[in-house]
């Protein structure tokens, strides 16, 4: 008898620990004051930017730089349905994430004519045609921005705590949600596949899968959750501009730190990365640019001597795992 | 009439600079399939470079490229040898992440090194000298210069690529690598070659850039994808095509500023755009053989 087992002794102390995590988080409100509260939802917001990102070019090999294209769409979604459509904001941040998806379709038709490295500098061309495009809409505040309208604001919650409270446990939800589905499509045989295309690209080809169709599909999932985590950011921010809201520095380049410095195609990377980057963050802020020169060079730092990141080098040495995706054979006699 | 005429010379000429941008991209790309990240950065860190050299030994602008060049080039072979050559195989995601991580580097340095102030070159009379080609159309002896200077960039680097020893080795390595190896080139120091010529032309974009525009630390990433746009308009791989592919993008961008300012970038990208939807292999693709 032969069977597929998942589970490791480390994924189920991982799996009691996450679980913990989620609850202790999901109190927060209980006990984090104000700035803990919305430190904590800007670490979620990063956190699940980096796992999407992570799924696009660590399994996909999707490399793209481009993805601020979809935290902008999905912020000037949310100004746009609330104030023109007046759809309530949370129901404006769902809607978000399937309409991002819905744009990423004919994106992706036209830059996955571009292969490789062209492929990235494509995603950045469309994030700038984004921007532009943004800053020529008048009706959302042009080149200098918008705010969000105090009614809308209201409809959220009528008290401040209240609102911030729903918007901290919002970006939990989601974020609690985003990893789950993450999790639950690499398990599954798709996640397989997948596993097979960041191993070997050629061979997953010839061990018939579906490569285009997958990436295809993975570039428009990504899209739509990161159009929704993008909702969600400028709803917290409650202001938008083009500049803002089509960052490279703020949506790609922290968010590539994160998952090259905690272990680019490994589902628990951008959970170390998130980590390491706000410790540092919180700790060395002070320094302006100087600040952003060190993370650059421990990003090529660890690319260079350690690619699999952090966490690679972790999972190699100990054979650690936090969630259970490895596949075992476990042969047992017959009965 | 002629206001239309002047409009489309004007991106003609600017289509230079921006085939200039797109040169060096494009040699390396085609010698070791590197896309570099940082490619406008440094040509931003070449205008610093020349802003220096201009205001330290007081000469100008377009004699600074006597060391501008030579200085640029030295830093590609160095980075090459130094670092990138280290990113180089299978894999695509290290050389993209580190050429990013540097491109972060060289913004925020010259950030912390020049403030985010614009800058700009001055070289003189010969900024607002212009030449007469028909009744009504002046042009600029600056741009012209730019243009013709562009002109020689790509002539040079299609003589040395088909001409010369060093050209056989680049074309050599693009094709094979390991063949090439066997051969008897080096190609950690082929590729170090390709990078400090990639680096010579962004040396005289820079120069160029800086005399003809204000820029700041930040302006890197746009100067790259104008690059970009122009390799994949003209068509991969070949030379002439990149200068075709610049004009092309450099017209748009003047007819798009005239019809409404806010425009001028995103004519720019629509075309690229939509030539990347009919004609995904460029306009002048290189033949095979």
């Amino acid at each position: 008898m032969t069977r597929v087992e998942h589970a490791t002794t480390s994924s189920r102390i991982g799996l009691i620990l996450i679980v913990l995590a989620t609850l202790v988080l999901a109190a927060a409100p209980a006990w984090a004051d104000r700035l803990t509260l919305r430190l904590l939802a800007e670490v979620f917001t990063f956190l699940t930017l980096a796992s999407l990102w992570n799924l696009l070019a660590g399994y996909a090999g999707l490399v793209s730089v481009g993805q601020q294209a979809y935290v902008g769409l999905g912020g000037y979604l949310l100004f746009a349905l609330t104030t023109f459509g007046g759809v309530h904001p949370i129901a404006a941040i769902l809607l978000a994430g399937p309409l991002a998806a819905l744009v990423s379709i004919p994106v992706a038709s036209l830059i996955f004519r571009l292969r490789g490295a062209y492929f990235a500098i494509g995603t950045w061309v469309v994030a700038e045609v984004f921007r532009l495009l943004a800053s020529q809409l008048s009706a959302l505040g042009g080149g200098s921005g918008i705010s969000l309208p105090a009614p809308i604001i209201l409809a959220i919650a009528p008290t401040r705590s209240l609102r911030e409270f729903e918007i901290y446990w919002l970006a939990l939800g989601l974020t609690v949600i985003v990893l789950a589905a993450l999790f639950i499509l690499l398990r599954s045989r798709h996640g397989l596949a997948l596993t097979a295309i960041r191993d070997n690209e050629v061979a997953a080809q010839s061990g018939g899968i579906d490569v285009g169709r997958l990436k295809f599909v993975v570039y428009l999932l990504t899209a739509g959750g990161t159009g929704m985590i993008g909702s969600l950011i400028f709803l917290m921010k409650l202001r938008i501009s083009p500049d803002t809201a089509f960052s490279v520095n703020d949506w790609t380049a922290f968010v590539i730190f994160i998952t090259v410095i905690g272990g680019v195609g490994r589902i628990e990377g951008p959970v170390v990365g998130t980590v390491i980057f706000f410790v540092l963050r919180q700790t060395l802020a002070d320094l302006g640019s100087m600040y952003l020169i060190m993370m650059g060079a421990v990003a090529i730092g660890v690319m260079l001597c350690a690619p699999k990141g952090l966490w690679g080098l972790v999972a190699e040495r100990y054979g650690w795992q936090a969630l259970p995706l490895q596949r075992k054979l476990v042969i047992s006699a017959e009965t | 009439m002629t206001v239309w005429l002047n409009i489309i010379l004007q991106g003609v000429l600017i289509g230079g600079l921006y085939a200039m941008f797109a040169a060096g991209l494009s040699l390396i790309f085609g010698v070791m399939r590197l896309v570099n990240i940082a490619h406008g950065d440094l040509i931003v860190l070449a205008a610093y470079l020349a802003l220096v050299v201009t205001q330290t030994i007081g000469i100008d602008p377009l004699v600074s490229l006597l060391l501008v060049v030579p200085l640029m080039a030295l830093i590609g072979y160095a980075l090459q040898r130094g670092l990138l050559n280290f990113t180089l195989g299978d894999d695509i995601l290290p050389p993209l992440l580190v050429t990013f991580g540097l491109s972060i580097i060289i913004q925020n340095g010259l950030l912390e090194l020049f403030t985010a102030d614009s800058r700009k070159l001055i070289t003189g009379p010969i900024e607002v000298q212009t030449v007469q080609i028909a009744e009504g159309i002046w042009i600029g002896a600056l741009p012209l210069i730019q243009f013709l200077v562009a002109i020689a960039v790509i002539a040079g680097l299609q003589t040395l690529f088909y001409k010369s020893a060093l050209g056989r080795a680049f074309r050599a390595t693009s094709d094979d690598q390991s063949v090439a190896q066997l051969m008897g080139l080096d190609t950690r120091h082929v590729f170090g070659m390709a990078m400090a010529l990639s680096l010579a032309v962004v040396g005289v974009a820079g120069v160029f850039l800086a005399i003809r525009a204000n820029f700041d630390p930040a302006i890197g990433p746009a100067r790259l994808i104008f690059g970009f746009e122009a390799v994949i308009i003209g068509g991969l791989g070949s030379l002439w095509g990149t200068l075709a592919g610049g004009v092309i993008l450099g017209v748009s961008q003047a007819i798009g500023a005239q019809i409404d300012p806010g425009w001028q970038l995103l004519a720019g990208h629509l075309v690229f755009l939509a030539i990347l939807a009919v004609r995904p292999e460029g306009l002048f693709p290189k033949v095979a053989g």
